[in-house]
């Protein structure tokens, strides 16, 4: 039976600016509360530029040009000592503007959904012909833009507006003048969270060398719903990135489960890739326009840029044994459990200790725990805190009543085990998974052997169960004899097979 | 504090009578343990709520500061790992200082 490994990952950001007013939840809902707030007022001036993003340290961590680790010594707040060296291309990922996402956004769109004026459109086609992540055939099938007037005309029947510093470019149509699970601002959502998981999907095929066609199985983990009034999360956001993403030798399936979903999905794509389903499987999420801005509020008030002015997307491609890539540990998963119970510490043994017990791994033995990895930038102005920490802190108190560690060593365990917060508050985006490429490269060149990725979701925002949810799975060295166990040669079957006749020859000569 | 918690301390606090109602808030965090106090108490700092402009004055506790009123097995069980973790001093403080200031049961 083959290990499951990590071969690839990608990790990508779509600074969206003019998304915030208009699509974050936060903005939104005070806009319908108070459409002359002083927070909507102020909002402008607190959204930074594509460069100030770009040079925003934790995002250069979060597309691959640094380590996490390397956030620690970088001067705080990062917002206001900007990296000078960083690139929006990153060794993992890339950090894409606003309006190439919008040509995405177009290039998604099955069902003429999404109009953008002619002229804007035309030097969208024109900038990403240069770009090795589109094909000319797939620009080819984009027709001509719109008038401004046929834009306006839409928007007045209730479209939703794609905007340019303020200004229309573009809008999105509903898809049925009845259905509620089709209305424009659910069609935005959903061709947002398709198309950056697309441009995700994109990047891991380009920057794993491997061909588009070679991936047999895509699962997506957002946390958005398709379907119509008759089937509101009917699906299948995996299969239609697939089909834009140039993965026309896979099928796929959604796996939700809030933020802990793509934790879940890295599983299920290791067991299946294990039990010989599948050869290669991709796991993939887009992002979420609602959470844009969704600490806006606090950030102005303290006089902060809107750090939450990007959607996140990743994908990860799990493979069989190439005896060199990190192996998913699938005898080493946590889970909570419906008897778990909420309390943390039951939360954290669940998830940590009890899958380590099990196989006979000591807490210091695994070098790095990634757990919810979100900007400690983002929230603590909020008053939420730093996310990462309070979840190193529970890990570490967990290991001091345990005796695994000195309780006076608790400090020193965190800094070694643990690493500053750095992904963008996008629910699912932060949860585990951003550090499984880094963890790739760490593992790969020796700075360490192990890391757990740990997966957790809020279930009962969706008012279906009070329960919490989450699970874990760890990731290791490759032991590096997969050629060994599974791969056996013609010339060194004719050779085992000469060595045997030479042998039973022998042995008749002998005469014994 | 979510405005669907805040709807339910009200039809609680009316159901039963504020006098007969004690919110015990498990927050990891000094300044949400005190807007969470200060919303059962003074009313939503944040003027979104249910509870905006209505001041209940309920008695309002952080478990932390009923650890002595708790059988101790099920206190370590289900707060001791977090007592480790977090700044139970500030969060205590912050919250009796809530209390002391808008609460008309203690």
């Amino acid at each position: 039976m083959t290990l499951p490994v990590v071969k690839g990952t990608s990790y990508v950001l779509v600074h969206t600016p003019d998304m915030i007013l208009h699509y974050g939840t936060t903005c939104a809902q005070e806009h319908e509360a108070n459409p002359q707030s002083e927070l909507l007022k102020k909002v402008p001036q607190h959204i930074r530029s594509f460069e100030e993003t770009v040079k925003y340290a934790p995002n250069q961590a979060y597309i691959g040009n640094i380590l996490p680790d390397e956030l620690a010594n970088l001067p705080k707040p990062w917002y206001s000592n900007p990296m000078e060296n960083a690139a929006a291309e990153g060794k993992m990922g890339e950090i894409v503007d606003q309006d190439e996402f919008y040509l995405t956004l177009k290039l998604s769109d099955a069902f003429d959904l999404v109009m953008l004026e002619k002229s804007f459109l035309a030097g969208l086609k024109e900038k990403a012909a240069t770009k090795p992540m589109y094909t000319e055939k797939e620009l080819a099938k984009i027709k001509e833009g719109y008038e401004l007037s046929e834009i306006e005309a839409s928007l007045a029947e209730g479209a939703e507006p794609l905007l340019r510093d303020h200004k229309v470019v573009g809008c999105i149509k509903a898809a049925h003048n009845k259905d509620k699970n089709l209305t424009a601002h659910i069609m935005v959502e959903n061709l947002v969270s398709k198309a950056s998981g697309v441009i995700a999907l994109k990047n891991l095929i380009y920057r794993s060398k491997i061909a588009p066609e070679s991936i047999e199985y895509v699962i997506e983990c957002s946390e958005e719903a398709c379907g119509d009034m008759n089937q509101r999360g009917g699906g299948n956001f995996a299969k239609a990135i697939c089909e834009n993403a140039g993965a026309v030798g896979a099928t796929g399936s959604d796996t939700r489960g809030f933020c802990a979903a793509p934790t879940h999905a890295l599983i299920i794509a290791a067991a299946l890739v294990k039990a010989g389903v599948y050869k290669s499987v991709a796991v993939v999420a887009g992002g979420a326009t609602a959470k844009l801005g969704m600490n806006a509020r606090d950030h102005v008030n303290k006089g902060l840029p809107i750090l939450e002015d990007c959607l996140g997307a990743f994908a990860v491609l799990v493979t069989e044994d190439d005896g060199v890539s990190p192996v998913f540990r699938t005898d080493v998963v946590g889970r909570h459990t419906v008897g778990t119970g909420s309390a943390p510490q039951a939360v954290m043994e669940s998830l940590i200790t009890k899958p380590l017990d099990a196989a006979g791994i000591k807490l210091t033995e695994i070098d790095k725990f990634s757990v919810e990895m979100q900007n400690p930038e983002i929230t603590e102005p909020a008053g939420a805190g730093d996310v990462p920490l309070a979840n190193y802190k529970m890990i570490a108190a967990l290991g001091a009543k345990r005796g695994d560690i000195d309780k006076a060593d608790m400090m020193n365990f965190i800094k070694k085990h643990g690493m500053p917060g750095f992904a963008p508050t996008q629910g699912h985006i932060p949860s585990g998974v951003p550090f499984v490429g880094a963890a790739r490269e760490m593992i790969m060149n020796g700075a360490i052997e192990r890391a757990m990725i740990v997966g957790k979701g809020s279930l009962f925002l969706g008012r279906m169960t009070n329960q919490f949810d989450g699970v874990s799975i760890v990731v290791e060295k490759n032991p590096g004899n997969a050629a060994a166990g599974e791969v056996v040669s013609k010339e060194e079957i004719k050779n085992m097979v000469a060595e045997a006749m030479k042998d039973f020859a022998a042995f008749l000569l002998s005469g014994k | 504090m979510d405005l669907e918690n805040q709807k339910r301390v009200l039809d609680l606090s009316e159901k039963h009578g504020k006098e007969n109602v004690v919110v015990v808030i498990g927050t990891s965090e000094a300044e949400s343990a005190g807007l969470t106090a200060e919303t059962v108490t003074a009313g939503d700092p944040t003027f979104a709520g249910p509870l905006a402009g209505v001041s209940l004055g309920l008695a309002v506790y952080h478990i932390f500061e009923l650890k002595d009123a708790v059988d101790a097995g099920v206190y370590d069980e289900q707060c001791g790992m977090m007592e480790m973790v977090l700044d139970v001093d500030a969060i205590n403080s912050e919250v009796k200082s809530i209390r002391d200031q808008y609460s008309q049961f203690k």
